[in-house]
C-alpha cells in the first residue's frame, strides 16, 4: 500500500479540498494521469474531465473540473480548478442545457475569440454530461 | 441668537445623522468581515498559481518565444491604468486617494510623452476624472461586487482588457487599487500586469520549495503560459478587486466612526448652548416678572 500525499484542489474563490489520499487520477490536457507519492515534478493543464482520488484500489471521490493546471511535486499534487464540482452533484439537465446554450453561441460567434469561448464552452458542456453519465 | 425652538431642531437632526452614521458603520464592520474572509479564501489560489508562473516564467526568460503577455510588445508607448474605485461614497479618502495618484501617474507618463488610456472600475473615481481626462477614459465598469464579488466579474474585467491588447490598444497595464493593510490604514498601490512582473509580485513568504524544482510541462511550457498568463491576469484583477472591497469596508468604517463621534460632539455643544438659552431666558421672564411688580 503506498503512502498517501496531500492533494489539494482549489478553485479561485476557495480551497476546496485538502486532504491525503493514496492515488489520484488527473485528466491532464494530454491524457489522463496518475499521481502517487514521489512522482516527478510536473505542471500539467487540464481539460474539463473527472478528478478521480483513490484509497487503495477503491475510488473515494470523483470530482468533475472544467479544466485547469495541475501541479504535481514528490510530496504533494495541486489543481488550480476553475470550475469544480462532485460528479453526483452534477446535474443533468443543467449539463445539457450549457451544451445546447455553447452550441448556440458557437453559431452565431462571428469573430475567433467568441468561437473559441465558445468551443471551450461546449467541451466542457459534453465533458459535464459525459461525467455525470459515467458517475451514476 | 438662535431661538429655543432652533436648537431642539438641529439637535434632533444631529440625533438622527448620528443614528444613521453608526448604523452604516455596524453594517460596513459587518461586511468588512466578509471581505476579509473572502480575501482569505482567495489566497491559496493566487499563491500557488504565483508559484508555478515563477518557476515557469525563470525558464522561458532565455528562449525568445514568450509569449506577448509575458515579454511585452516591445514597446512602452501607450500605457492602459485600471483604476479601480467603488460605487459608493462615503467611505472617507478611500476614492480621492486612489484619483490623486491616478492624476500624479498620468501626470508622469504624459511627461515622458506617453499615450495614456484610463479604464475606470467604480462610479466615485469615474465622478472624479471625467471632465479632467475625458479623451482618456476608455470605459466605466460599475456594479462590480454587488451583491458579492465573485471571480466572474475579474474574468469580465480582465477578458476586456486582453481584448484590447490582442487589438495592439496599448503596450503596458497598470494597476491601481488600494491594498488593504488595517481599517484605519489602506495603501494605493500600482501593479503593473502586462507584460507580467514576477518580482512586482509581493511574494508574502518564502517560496523555497518552489525555486529549486525542475518541473516537466505537459503540453510544452509555451502551451501552457499561453492558458496560464490570461488567468493569471484574471487572477490578479480578483485580487485587486477582493483588496479593494476590504479597503472600502475599512475605509467606510473608520470614516463613519469618526463621523459618529463628531455628531456626539455636536450634540453635546448643542445641548449646552441650549440649557444656557433656556436659562437665559427663564432669568429673563423673572426679571420681568419682578421688576414688573415692584414698578407697581
Amino acid at each position: 500500500m503506498p503512502d498517501p500525499f496531500t492533494f489539494d484542489l482549489v478553485s479561485p474563490e476557495k480551497l476546496l479540498l485538502s486532504e491525503d489520499v493514496e492515488m489520484v487520477v488527473v485528466p491532464g490536457a494530454e491524457g489522463d494521469f496518475g499521481v502517487l507519492i514521489g512522482h516527478a515534478s510536473l505542471i500539467s493543464a487540464l481539460r474539463p474531465g473527472v478528478i478521480d482520488t483513490y484509497a487503495g484500489t477503491k475510488v473515494e471521490k470523483r470530482i468533475f473540473v472544467a479544466g485547469g493546471f495541475a501541479e504535481v511535486t514528490g510530496e504533494r499534487c495541486t489543481v488550480l480548478a476553475e470550475e469544480a464540482m462532485p460528479v453526483e452533484d452534477i446535474d443533468q439537465s443543467e449539463a445539457e442545457a450549457r451544451v445546447a446554450a455553447a452550441r448556440e453561441a458557437l453559431e452565431q460567434a462571428d469573430n475567433d475569440l467568441a468561437r473559441g469561448q465558445a468551443e471551450m464552452a461546449l467541451a466542457v458542456g459534453e465533458a459535464m454530461v459525459a461525467a455525470h453519465g459515467a458517475g451514476v | 441668537m438662535p431661538s429655543l425652538k432652533d436648537l431642539r431642531m438641529r439637535i434632533d437632526s444631529v440625533k438622527s445623522t448620528q443614528k444613521i452614521t453608526s448604523a452604516m458603520k455596524m453594517v460596513a464592520a459587518a461586511k468588512l468581515r466578509r471581505a476579509q474572509e473572502q480575501a482569505e479564501a482567495a489566497r491559496p489560489y493566487a499563491e500557488r498559481m504565483e508559484r508555478m508562473l515563477g518557476s515557469l516564467a525563470g525558464s522561458m526568460e532565455s528562449s525568445a518565444g514568450a509569449p506577448k503577455l509575458l515579454a511585452g510588445t516591445g514597446k512602452q508607448d501607450v500605457h492602459l491604468l485600471i483604476m479601480m474605485t467603488s460605487d459608493r461614497g462615503l467611505c472617507g479618502a478611500f476614492n480621492s486617494s486612489i484619483v490623486r495618484d491616478t492624476r500624479r501617474m498620468v501626470a508622469e507618463l504624459q511627461a515622458d510623452s506617453k499615450e495614456v488610456k484610463i479604464l475606470c472600475v467604480g462610479r466615485k473615481g469615474w465622478a472624479q476624472v471625467r471632465r479632467e481626462f475625458a479623451p482618456l477614459i476608455v470605459d466605466l465598469i460599475e456594479g462590480i461586487g454587488r451583491p458579492r464579488l465573485k471571480f466572474e466579474d475579474a474574468q469580465g474585467i480582465s477578458n476586456r482588457v486582453l481584448a484590447m491588447f490582442e487589438a495592439g490598444e496599448f503596450d503596458v497595464c497598470t494597476l491601481i487599487y488600494n491594498r488593504f493593510k488595517s481599517v484605519i490604514e489602506q495603501i494605493v498601490t500600482r501593479q503593473q500586469v502586462i507584460p507580467f512582473a514576477a518580482d512586482a509580485l509581493d511574494t508574502g513568504e518564502e517560496q523555497a520549495d518552489g525555486a529549486s524544482v525542475n518541473y516537466d510541462y505537459e503540453p510544452d511550457e509555451n502551451e501552457i503560459l499561453e492558458v496560464l498568463l490570461p488567468r493569471n491576469l484574471s487572477v490578479q484583477v480578483y485580487r485587486s478587486l477582493l483588496e479593494n472591497n476590504a479597503s472600502e469596508h475599512g475605509a467606510r468604517m473608520s470614516a463613519m466612526d469618526s463621523a459618529t463621534r463628531n455628531a456626539g460632539e455636536m450634540i453635546d455643544s448643542l445641548t449646552l448652548n441650549y440649557n444656557r438659552t433656556r436659562q437665559a431666558f427663564i432669568t429673563k421672564e423673572l426679571i420681568e416678572i419682578i421688576s414688573g411688580a415692584e414698578a407697581v
